[in-house]
């Protein structure tokens, strides 16, 4: 189906039904019950790891397959999400065009930035692209203010021309993103008993845009240029020799992973309107590359896995404080409960980046092949307990994360 | 959160589907019954505290989290009340707000404009929050106003300097109890004519984004009218971390005032450095060379050490003053907490309490309500005065304080020593008002 | 003149941070090709040696004094701390003042243990891990690291003077027959770039003049054949990452007085010391020095008024320019050997 293998088939299918279905699957705990404070259903946090999911797999076609490791990629998220707001503000609010904006600028800056950094390999490559990156979000907040809205963000006003629309709504608002008329933040609830989901437009928009974005990065892994990728990375010079010019190869996938970020950053800027100069900060960019190793480098999946893990921590765990621990442990008597509370208080709230140090940490030395191989020892767990071969997502992305995690 | 026909159809078809593989029975609720977003519907009302709890503003943005704590126990009619005892409008009565007990969510802004609203909208999406607050920078101010506007709750702004926060980026859903950078300029220029004389040459260290722009403008065009001369302004980028380049050519110029428009960790290094070159003991001209920080935390006081000995800057409140409201809240806060409370801490207790009597005056949560109530509200007990919330940009005027860093601090809180406080007649600007010119606040937003 | 003179000595200073960091990197990059991205943590725990150290002299014990009150009305609480007891006010106080020097002794021992339980308990497993895994695991351990200490001491800088005998500045001017008072410089600065030069130094000469430095060189360039030759390698490049380490640590350690130290100053040099010691050539400890000192000194004049006025922003972005033209036209950086991080 699709022209994809019958494995890849499978894996595409979970997908779609993954994001189809997420909010049902993010939101497993009742309204009102102690653990709601997992729940991640809500369309903010759904969105972002869906844009943060095509971002990570466009920056796993670059490193996945050619091994080139950018360290400069969220110059691109961030560069396509200044050219989406300039669209709203000055076309309209309509998202479609917006996004093909993100997606072109963004590529014209990879083009730019590919063509001088692919010049050297290795670390070498790395600095160069994380320089250009430093430079662009360090102009962006300062010099370059009148364009980017330094500090703020780049936002939208009432005194925006936005010539195909209205500056301002009959109501006095700012009119917000909409698709032809449907705007992004409507949502439909939906009460089932004790459970509440929300389905909302813009996070259907993202998922359109990212089961396509994850369709064709199968088709680019099991294509000949996948193919002539991954020699680049095992072995640039037998490609030399064969008489191949590995440059216009390794240039397309930068100026692809390119757009997939600008891709990402227009999805942003259409789901919050406001662009902010520190989605370009090398930390930023560091995220995007922790994503891929956490997930799995190489796994069609593992990125998108390590961006949802990675979100998860950021917005859920950051929001536990310590009178929500002492909710949760008010049924222990209370000298227990005050210890308890003591013990688990650095790692949440104002702690969260410890934990999310220390989970990186416990997963790259357990588990080598990042989240997919957890997932995998899992599947295969389950196979050898019940006879059968798993037939979870993990075990479908199997065949493709031998291929070993890149330099 | 609106509701078009098509959105609906769309998602109706999804959930439909979804539904059906549910245990049944379904309800459908179409929750346009709420009036604005967030309605409380049930005994409780959620509050956001959205405050940075990681990276170089955490610490600020903990003792910010103290004072939400306290003021929630305050109006939940627990503790000793705070200044709920002092404040002019009596609505309040330690029954909640309207009677429905105040709950809060906490979030981490991470001081960056992405983070913060990415906190707020859960709050606003997943927590039900009808009220936003907090922040540490007038980035994460400005942009999580604009969010709440779009999303029809109120933003109560924390510790927010810039001008643009009432000015170019004002909000009709948005509030600033905080004084601002044209207030320092103009609190600040007289008082340093009178120390310094009116024959002095200013040199400008600035830190390089919005906020620095507004308030070096703000000190400068202030000092110009009192007859200083503006000898060089230099930009700094925000990343820097060592400041001695920037100090260095200071001393081949023949400036006599230094002027940090820095705050958190650049001002904190930049005064040590300029220390550290001797800038202190120069003498150009024939005058002692001084520096003048605009605008000072106590938190960057305590990180500079004994560098701010002496050395002039404005705050919107310090804990030592003598009103019955600044008593009755370091009363409470220290009891709580064993020391006594930042001015970041003291305008985030005191926005809660605003929000909470403007609620209960308006008897409605509805922002549209809420604004009514806040704009042109006169009150005091606050610890700053009388205080006025001016309609046309929302933004409180009251006094201000000039203060210097203490020579002999007695212990680690008593780091500053009030000079002056500056009456609200020689702070106050008209709306229109060049450095606050290019916004507009639209009409209130009660979203739904 | 003089104000050019002022901004050779601030990159000079600037550059013996950097120079420093750079080299420590280089010296875990060369010996065991780990790519460690715990670097500024350890620069950052070499700091917090130096405030733990003055908290420890600053132990008090406290007294109710009930004739003075706090500002809550309590009685006061004065705590007056134990070496003022055992040596004297005045003895004591200049010992606590005197923590920032002596915390370099008290930092050695705890930053080599530091190193040699990282490189024991976690670097060792990842020599044979790609490069990525170990980007990974180490800033891992950077966050944790950080946060640990931010758990303790809070985020705000911590301000940790130099000894009063050393703050002042130098008067170069009236040296060189200038007009005193234009060029001066503080000493303390001074002193860092001199501790900078003679650590640099130290590190060399132990490696090109003593046997276990010249083994490690061998083993830098062609660890296979030293191991074959019945050397055990591993334990001297263990002792390397516990030198590079403790570099780290002194630098972090006599930085304080300079920038009051917090939690994060360790990210804010990372990227930094990445770009210097990539600019420098990767595996060229040479390299790095000179690398940051270049750096450090092209900073400094990119951010004189005269220099920013011409071009707003050249001060933001002067760093990664250079590194981008340099990289350009020298393929392996300043003095890199080749096929070293290259495929």
């Amino acid at each position: 189906m699709f022209g994809l293998s019958k494995a890849d088939t499978r894996l595409f299918l979970i997908v779609i039904g993954l994001t189809l279905f997420a909010p049902f699957i993010l939101n497993p705990f009742p309204e009102g019950s102690e653990l709601a404070q997992f729940n991640a259903g809500y369309p903010d946090l759904m969105q972002r790891f869906l844009i943060f999911g095509i971002f990570a797999i466009g920056f796993n076609i670059l490193f996945g397959l050619t091994g080139y490791l950018s360290f400069g990629h969220a110059a691109f998220l961030g560069v396509g999400s200044y050219a989406g707001v300039w669209m709203f503000k000055l076309l309209g609010m309509n998202v479609l065009p917006a996004i093909l904006l993100s997606m072109l600028v963004a590529g014209l800056f990879s083009v730019l930035v590919g063509y001088i950094s692919l010049r050297r390999s290795g670390i070498y490559f790395s600095i160069l692209t994380l320089a250009f990156a430093q430079m662009s979000f360090s102009l962006a907040y300062s010099v370059l203010t009148p364009i980017t809205g330094g500090e703020t963000g780049l936002q939208l006003s009432a005194n925006d021309p936005r010539i195909f629309g209205q500056s301002i709504t009959d109501a006095g608002t700012i009119p917000v993103p909409s698709l032809f008329g449907l705007e992004m933040r409507d949502s439909f609830q939906l009460d089932v008993g004790a459970w509440l989901f929300t389905f909302n437009a813009g996070y259907y928009l993202c998922a359109v845009f990212m089961v396509l974005a994850f369709y064709l990065s199968i088709r680019i892994f099991r294509s000949p240029f996948g193919m002539m990728l991954r020699a680049v990375k095992s072995n640039q010079q037998r490609m030399t020799y064969t008489g191949l010019n590995p440059k216009p190869y390794t240039l397309a996938a930068f100026v692809i992973s390119g757009m997939y970020a600008g891709l990402a950053g227009g999805l942003m800027v259409a789901m919050d309107p406001l662009a902010g100069a520190e989605r370009m900060f090398w930390t930023a960019s560091g995220e995007v590359v922790l994503m891929a190793i956490l997930g799995g480098v190489g796994t069609l999946i593992g990125p998108v896995l390590g961006a949802g893990f990675i979100k998860y921590m950021e917005n859920i765990v950051s929001k536990i404080n310590d009178n929500i621990l002492h909710q949760w442990f008010s049924f222990l008597p209370d000298g227990l409960e005050d210890v308890v509370v003591a013990i688990i208080y650095p790692f949440i709230g104002k702690g969260w980046h410890l934990t999310l140090g220390i989970m990186f940490m416990l997963v790259v030395i357990f588990l080598p092949g990042g989240l997919v191989e957890g997932g995998q020892r899992i599947g295969g767990w389950i196979g050898r307990r019940f006879g059968k071969g798993g037939s979870s997502a993990e075990a479908a992305a199997k065949p493709d994360a031998k291929s070993s995690p890149a330099e | 959160m609106s509701k078009l026909d098509l959105g609906r159809r769309r998602v109706l078809k999804t959930g439909a589907i979804a539904g059906a593989g549910l245990a049944m029975p379904t309800i459908f609720t179409a929750q346009s019954a709420a009036a604005y977003t967030n309605e409380p519907t049930g005994s409780s009302v959620v509050l956001g505290f959205n405050v940075p709890q990681t990276g170089p503003y955490a610490d600020e943005g903990l003792d910010e989290l103290r004072a939400y704590e306290l003021a929630v126990e305050h109006l939940n009619g627990e503790g000793d009340g705070g200044m709920m005892n002092t404040f002019s409008s009596k609505a309040l009565k330690g029954n909640g707000i309207l009677g429905k007990k105040v709950e809060y969510v906490t979030g981490d802004t991470q001081t960056k404009s992405d983070a913060a609203r990415a906190s707020a909208k859960s709050m606003i999406e997943k927590d039900g929050a009808v009220m936003i607050t907090g922040g540490s920078s007038s980035g994460v101010a400005v942009a999580v106003q604009a969010l709440c506007q779009d999303a029809g709750v109120i933003f109560m702004a924390g510790l927010t300097h810039a001008n643009d926060t009432t000015g170019k980026d004002k909000r009709a859903n948005g509030f600033r109890h905080f004084f601002n950078s044209y207030m320092s300029g103009a609190a600040l220029a007289p008082v340093l004519a009178n120390q310094y004389g009116t024959d002095r040459n200013a040199y400008y260290l600035t830190a390089d984004y919005n906020w620095g722009y507004t308030t070096e403008e703000a000190i400068s065009s202030a000092t110009e009218a009192m007859g200083w001369n503006t000898v060089q302004k230099v930009l700094t980028p925000l990343a820097a971390t060592d400041f001695s380049s920037y100090i260095a050519p200071v001393l081949n110029s023949d400036a006599d005032v230094l002027v940090l428009v820095h705050y958190g960790g650049n001002m904190v290094n930049s005064l040590t450095n300029a220390v550290q070159f001797g800038l202190r003991d120069r003498v150009v001209n024939g005058k002692n060379f001084e520096i003048v920080v605009p605008l000072y935390s106590e938190l960057m006081a305590r990180g500079a050490g004994k560098n701010i000995a002496g050395i002039f800057g404005s705050q919107n409140w310090d804990w030592k003053f003598q009103d019955e409201g600044s008593k009755a809240f370091v009363q409470s806060f220290g009891t709580k907490y064993g020391f006594p409370p930042s001015q970041a801490a003291h305008t985030c207790y005191v926005q809660t309490l605003l929000y909470a009597d403007a609620v209960e005056r308006a008897g409605t949560f509805n922002p549209c309500g809420v604004v009514e109530a806040l704009e042109g509200f006169e009150f005091d007990g606050m610890g700053n005065g009388p205080t006025l919330y001016r309609a046309e940009d929302h933004q409180c005027f009251k006094d201000v304080v000039v203060v210097k860093g203490k020579e002999n601090p007695e212990n680690e809180f008593d780091l500053v020593e009030q000079v002056e406080i500056t009456p609200v007649e020689q702070v106050t600007y008209a709306p229109d008002h060049p450095q606050f010119a290019g916004g507009s606040l639209g009409a209130c937003n009660p979203g739904a | 003149m003089d104000a050019f003179i002022l901004q050779i000595l601030n990159g000079l200073d600037k550059g013996s941070a950097y120079a420093l960091i750079a080299l420590g990197l280089t010296l875990i990059f060369g010996t065991l090709g780990v790519v460690n991205f715990a670097h500024g943590a350890l620069f950052m725990l070499g700091a917090f040696c130096a405030v733990v150290l003055s908290r420890i002299l600053s132990i008090a014990h406290v007294t109710v004094d009930p004739t003075r009150t706090d500002f809550l009305g309590n009685p006061l609480k004065v705590s007056t701390p134990y070496v003022h007891e055992w040596f004297g006010p005045e003895a004591g106080q200049t010992l606590i003042e005197w923590s920032v020097p002596l915390a370099i002794l008290f930092s050695i021992p705890i930053m080599v243990a530091v190193g040699f339980a990282m490189e024991r308990g976690l670097i060792k497993y990842f020599y044979k891990r790609p490069h990525a895994d170990q980007i990974l695991v180490t800033f891992g351990l950077a966050i944790v690291l950080q946060e640990v200490i931010k758990y303790f001491f809070g985020a705000n800088p911590i301000p940790t003077p130099a000894p009063d005998a050393l703050v002042g500045s130098f008067d170069f001017g009236a040296l060189l027959g200038f007009d005193p008072g234009t060029i001066i410089y503080p000493y303390w600065r001074l002193i860092y770039f001199m501790f900078a030069a003679a650590v640099i130094a130290a590190v060399f000469a132990f490696l090109q003049f003593t046997t276990f430095g010249m083994v490690v060189r061998a083993g830098m360039a062609d660890r296979e054949t030293v191991g074959l030759l019945g050397i055990n390698i591993d334990r001297r490049f263990t002792i390397m990452f516990a030198i590079a380490a403790c570099v780290a640590g002194m630098a972090g350690v006599m930085y304080t007085p300079i920038n009051s130290p917090n939690y994060h100053m360790g990210m804010d040099f990372l990227v930094l010391s990445f770009v210097v010691v990539v600019v420098g050539g990767m595996g060229s400890l040479p390299g790095a020095v000179f690398a940051g000192f270049l750096l450090g000194v092209l900073e400094s004049f990119a951010s004189m008024p005269a220099i920013t006025t011409v071009i707003p922003g050249i001060n933001q972005v002067i760093i990664y320019l250079v590194a981008i033209v340099i990289l350009l036209t020298r393929p392996r950086g300043l003095m890199g050997r080749k096929g070293v991080m290259e495929e």
